[in-house]
């Protein structure tokens, strides 16, 4: 078993309101970023698991995520990067 | 007739709810440790108010991992009535018990204060004692309280006679509905599709003593206790 860090970001589905993400928008709009389309805040979460090898480590997380780590009705995730991570 | 009260790590409003059911209802309550796997034969499962679990990743998201939900829902399951309010409606989304989500509120703010709901199905379990239209004072406290589904989930719910309760006439009576934490659809609670669970973003526990302001909460106690005592 090798340990993996395996980074995960989980934003809110697109088409959802996100009253943050509009609102930080708005700020980056009034500091001259007009060029700010739209922003979305999520939440990134770093897991340390063991695995057999850096496939096992990314599945394990994805069904982490599927079960706990997001919400299914609101939020999509990505594996943003697995990584070996010294024990 | 016997309330069984959850108390998670976080949950503040089972003392409300045990004030309601004992004082103001005058039936029996129990708390239900978090740990236990007991329900103590209750006839009603009480989901409290609160921040189980500091409200760690999401609202909810953590309590119903916790040993006494596997019984709840194992409960809610064969049809046993459970009720929850505020944190413990959040809970029931997590759990699957109740389709969608509490996400943030649409302000961003914590919002407290007495609203409006509209009794919009008064033949469940929970609201069979109200007048259908009939308009409750009832005070909510949340930072996360927008409920969001999918269009076919809003659709199935109102479809089915299964949001109970919305809120309507914001400042100044502006509008009919007025969602005061932008929920979709104004949806304040809604009901599973057997009809046995119920949860609600409002607190009825608080709003059961004309004295304290309001006492339109008690109507879902009384509803509960006409059909379990049928």
């Amino acid at each position: 078993m090798t340990r993996y860090r395996v980074a995960v970001h989980i934003t809110p589905r697109r088409g959802i309101l996100d009253p943050q993400g509009k609102t930080v928008a708005d700020a980056l709009h009034s500091l001259g970023f007009s060029a700010v389309q739209d922003v979305h805040i999520g939440r990134h979460v770093v897991v340390e698991v063991d695995a057999s090898d850096a496939a096992a480590a990314e599945r394990s997380t994805r069904e982490m995520c599927e079960r706990l780590l997001s919400n299914p009705v609101t939020e999509d995730f990505e594996i943003a990067k697995v990584e070996g991570a010294a024990p | 007739m016997k309330f069984g009260i959850v108390t998670f790590p976080g949950s503040n409003c089972d003392y409300d709810a045990y004030h309601a059911v004992v004082d103001a209802l005058g039936e029996e309550a129990v708390y239900l440790w978090h740990k236990d796997h007991d329900l103590q034969q209750c006839d009603v499962i009480i989901l409290p108010g609160g921040f189980s679990y500091g409200d760690y990743l999401r609202a909810g998201a953590i309590a119903r991992f916790s040993p006494v939900m596997q019984d709840v829902i194992a409960f809610a399951k064969r049809g046993g009535p459970v009720v929850g309010f505020c944190n413990g409606f959040q809970i029931m989304c997590e759990a699957g018990l109740l389709p969608g989500a509490l996400l943030r509120n649409a302000s961003l703010k914590f919002v407290c204060e007495t609203v409006q709901l509209r009794v919009e199905n008064n033949e469940t379990f929970f609201t069979n004692r109200y007048e259908r239209g009939a308009i409750l004072r009832i005070p909510i406290a949340h930072g996360d309280g927008r409920y969001t589904a999918d269009p076919e989930t809003l659709h199935t719910l109102e479809g089915e006679g299964r949001v109970v309760f919305r809120y309507v006439g914001g400042p100044a009576d502006a509008d009919e509905w007025w969602s005061p934490n932008g929920s979709m659809r104004a949806i304040a609670g809604i009901v599973n599709d057997a009809g046995n669970v119920l949860g609600m973003m409002p607190h009825p526990e608080r709003a059961v003593d004309k004295l304290l302001g309001s006492d339109d909460g008690l109507g879902i106690f009384e509803s509960m206790v006409a059909r379990v005592t049928a």
